[in-house]
């Protein structure tokens, strides 16, 4: 399987990456030799082998629903790019 | 001889004597930094006032003769994706450049509970991506052993600051051997710890399934304090773990009569350097001279362990990264057409090429169609490597290899090929996957340069890897060795 300029930019596109057309060239060909090294794992049979997504034995983490100090809006806003009124700014998502 | 030469229990000695203070501990890590880190470039920021303010307080409680923190007094440096209030936190990213936390991670309220004083943040691979250090976005770090070549990665600036006397000791991660790696390049002591012994709350998240935190020291028994101070479980960190916190320093015995090791013939064979792997057989009879007794094994699946690792640390990855969008904190690009090309503008200027090249590999194989054929099919060949330390830990007290198969090299000389680049990781890696603790400590020279050998122990048995190596370092001489900067 190999995968072509128009997968990069559609993957681009998933990932929110824009890429210059050098880039693009670039990253085809790297993508290639690393999912082709990546086929190796097919030589394994995992036919009724269980996924591991945690080496420890972890559940969900529950606490009690209870009202806690949170940051103040000026620690909120410390790193905002661009703010009004204690509210991050973006630009119109509706006209 | 240098203040950072001295044992951690000689320099306590010596401030509850009133022999020294910590400002005179403060002010050496800043005159070495002055003198050595133009060279080095270890650090990327410093924080000399508030470090000063910090060590005359701590000095006002050694008068008034206050209880004392188990590091009391000791300047650390922390890796840079290790937030810390007030002070700016990088991951070496152009995105996060003026990046100013509003809370410290957990280890860095552990370390000030224990007394430390933080003089700086430490250089790294660009969110912790790399093995060379190159992929800073700031500059590259140099190894002090030889200037031309890499200290590792991608905890580079927290192993060399500790070869060259810039801190005590430093604060390190490792996802894939970011600890281990650049530890053995740089000649230094590298912990990473089991999976969840040390809390990840405030870790910039690269692959949270496999990152954790561990110190980088200049010998075992610092490791084994640092490790104190920063084990234990935090409700702040969902996969943080339940478990009794042991005395790590009690466990530093010298004794490793009747111990069963373990050494992967996939650790010693082809692609592993002749010196590098003739300088860990030597050190393993040293071992065998104290009582230990060593046996070849095999780890089978050791050969599909960095195509598993560069799948599922770029899906996670690229999940990870997707909180990144120009919106709350870093860049943001300049008019933008409107919101979703904000996203795509502040993303594509913000990260450098490795980072895309990770968050476009894992966006691919968490894509429709092909999860099944890269994700799940990674996640269960984890499982196949995990088993295959079960096994041998099974009849064996620690696995023992070389950390990495050779030893530095050139800066420049592996940048365009990532596949390469990636394959330096290829005995730290399976460690990692499979969530057990391992730790790099020296074990020789070959043509001048560090070799390190690797520790591996089972699931929170920091207690045995950290007195084998302590063994170890109590009958040879090289982690006395330094670079001559």
């Amino acid at each position: 399987m190999s995968i072509s300029n128009n997968d990069v930019q559609h993957v681009a596109k998933l990932a929110r990456l824009n890429l210059t057309a050098e880039e693009e060239q670039t990253l085809t060909g790297q993508l290639n030799a690393i999912l082709k090294y990546a086929e190796k794992l097919n030589e394994l049979d995992t036919e009724n082998i269980e996924p591991t997504t945690h080496v420890l034995h972890v559940s969900n983490v529950m606490r009690e629903d209870e009202t806690k100090e949170s940051l103040s809006i000026e620690q909120v806003m410390r790193n905002a790019p661009d703010e009004e009124d204690g509210q991050f700014k973006v630009p119109a998502v509706m006209e | 001889m240098s203040l950072f030469e001295q044992s951690l229990p000689e320099i306590h000695n010596k401030l509850h004597a009133k022999e020294l203070s910590v400002s005179d501990l403060v002010n050496q890590a800043y005159q070495n930094i002055g003198e050595r880190d133009e060279k080095v470039k270890a650090y990327l920021a410093l924080d000399e006032e508030q470090a000063r303010a910090r060590a005359r307080q701590l000095d006002d409680r050694l008068v008034s003769g206050e209880e004392k923190g188990l590091l009391f007094g000791l300047p650390v440096g922390i890796k840079d994706n290790i937030v810390t209030n007030g002070l700016r936190t990088t991951c070496g990213s152009q995105f996060l450049r003026n990046f100013d936390p509003v809370y410290d991670a957990t280890v860095v309220e552990k370390l000030k509970a224990a007394d430390t004083v933080t003089i700086g943040k430490l250089n790294m691979d660009e969110f912790a991506m790399g093995g060379s250090n190159e992929n800073s976005s700031f500059y590259p770090v140099r190894n002090p052993w030889a200037l031309d070549r890499v200290p590792g990665g991608s905890s580079g600036g927290s192993a060399a600051a500790v070869a060259a006397g810039e801190a005590y000791f430093t604060l390190g991660s490792d996802t894939g051997g970011s600890i281990r790696q650049p530890a053995s390049y740089c000649g230094v002591v590298g912990l990473k710890p089991t999976y969840g012994l040390v809390s990840r709350f405030g870790l910039v998240a690269f692959a949270s399934s496999l990152d954790q935190i561990g110190p980088l020291t200049k010998n075992v028994e610092d490791s084994a304090y640092v490790l104190q101070a920063i084990a234990g479980y935090d409700a702040k960190d969902s996969t943080s773990a339940k478990v009794d916190i042991p005395d790590y320093l009690s466990g530093l015995t010298g004794n490793v009569k009747g111990l069963r090791i373990a050494v992967p013939k996939e650790y010693i064979g082809e692609g592993v350097d002749p010196q590098v792997k003739e300088t860990v057989l030597s050190a393993l009879k040293v071992l065998e001279g104290l009582g230990a007794t060593w046996e070849e094994v095999s780890l089978p699946h050791t050969e599909y362990a960095v195509a598993t690792y560069y799948l599922l640390a770029s899906s996670e990855a690229s999940s990870n990264l997707a909180r990144f969008d120009g919106v709350r904190y870093g860049v943001r690009a300049d008019n933008p057409e409107n919101l979703l090309d904000l996203y795509h503008q502040s993303r594509s200027q913000g990260f450098g090429p490795e980072v895309k090249r990770r968050i476009m590999l894992g966006t691919y194989a968490l894509s429709s169609g092909y999860y099944d054929a890269y994700y799940l099919k990674a996640q269960k060949v984890r499982t196949l490597i995990k088993q295959d330390f079960d096994d041998v830990f099974a009849k064996y007290d620690v696995i023992i290899g070389p950390t990495a198969p050779t030893t530095a090299f050139k800066l420049g000389s592996q940048v365009d090929d990532p596949l390469t680049m990636y394959l330096n990781d290829i005995l730290t890696i399976p460690v990692s996957l499979a969530g057990v603790p391992a730790v790099s400590i020296p074990c020789g020279f070959s043509d001048g340069l560090p070799v390190g050998m690797q520790i591996i122990g089972k699931a929170f048995d920091e207690t045995t890897v950290l007195r084998v190596a302590h063994a170890f370092e109590q009958n040879t001489e090289f982690h006395k060795q330094r670079p001559q900067l």
